[in-house]
């Protein structure tokens, strides 16, 4: 490891403690899904969850909440923006779909 | 004692202020990042703009033949295979190789049930029921996102097997070097599990 974060291994309780909240998180996914929420909800909900779930994979097992390299953050933001525009592209896309297509009666 | 000749494999580079392979493993995670955004992206867009009946509307569960039992059996399987390799990781950064690698078979072992899970549990009986790539747009997606996520399971069994036979002879040579090969390990390791923690709710949930 690099500097700032030496005795990084010898937090075997918090691993436990975030494997833990991640047992819980999968339970939660499913348990949301399973609720009675309308379909755009119980999306929002689930991958929120799981947002949750892989931010403390990274922040913990990955040890980015030691990290503080400017180099791999500057990396890691660069990732973030690109990944954002990925996601938001299809977004876009959408509201400029033909109406037969937004309710679904195209096929 | 062998040269080493790579740079800064131990020591951190002035300008990274980290070891080299793991700037190099960030760098490469970034990279997937974008390879499955993009498919999570193309999931999206295509369940959006489905048919709500016909030959391409989007499967229900029933329908898709998905399991979300075999689906959150198999993400606690990734979960804890998380935890074996970071304890395997924190066992050699303490000095005990023998700790090490058997948080390490551990790993392997998690990894390979998964595999099997999926390959027996899923791939076996969907295409038993001629569910395949080209039967519609959703499995098309299906077997392509679970796919390339299986091989990269497949190449982490390979490396995490390369690490407990063969290359585990580094650690006597240079302790050091061997378990920040392994902490790179366990940062690609970490980034499979988080991708199936997104795969699961999109395949398994959301239909």
């Amino acid at each position: 490891m690099t500097d700032g974060h030496t005795n990084l291994h010898k937090h075997t309780g918090l691993y436990l403690g975030i494997f833990a909240l991640l047992v819980v998180g999968t339970i939660a996914t499913v348990g949301a899904s399973r609720v009675d929420l309308s379909h755009g909800l119980s999306v929002v909900v689930a991958l929120l969850i799981a947002g949750v779930k892989a931010s403390l994979v990274a922040a913990v097992f990955m040890h980015l909440k030691w990290e503080k390299a400017p180099a791999l953050w500057l990396t890691l933001v660069l990732c973030g923006i690109f990944f954002a525009a990925l996601l938001l592209l299809p977004m876009l896309a959408v509201q400029d779909l033909p109406p037969q297509v937004k309710i679904g009666t195209w096929g | 004692m062998t040269t080493n000749l790579l740079p800064y494999t131990v020591k951190p580079h002035p300008i990274t202020e980290m070891y080299s392979g793991k700037f190099g493993m960030w760098l490469f995670l970034a990279s997937e990042v974008m390879l499955f955004g993009a498919l999570f992206s193309a999931f999206i867009l295509l369940k959006v703009t489905a048919p709500m009946e016909g030959a391409a509307a989007w499967p229900t569960h029933e329908e898709a033949h998905l399991s979300w039992k075999i689906g959150a059996f198999n993400t606690l399987v990734l979960i804890l295979s998380s935890v074996t390799m970071v304890f395997a990781w924190a066992a050699l950064k303490g000095g005990d190789l023998a700790k090490g690698k058997k948080y390490l078979a551990a790993t392997l072992v998690l990894a390979i049930v998964f595999l099997v899970v999926k390959i027996l549990m899923e791939y076996i009986p969907h295409i038993n029921h001629g569910y395949v790539p080209s039967t519609s747009v959703f499995f098309g997606l299906y077997y392509t996102m679970t796919g390339l996520h299986g091989l990269h399971i497949v190449g982490g069994i390979v490396v995490i097997g390369y690490f407990l036979g063969p290359g585990a002879a580094l650690y006597h040579e240079n302790p050091e070097y061997y378990t920040n090969r392994i902490e790179c390990t366990g940062l690609y390791w970490h980034f499979v599990d988080l991708v199936w923690i997104f795969l699961f709710p999109t395949i398994y949930l959301m239909n």
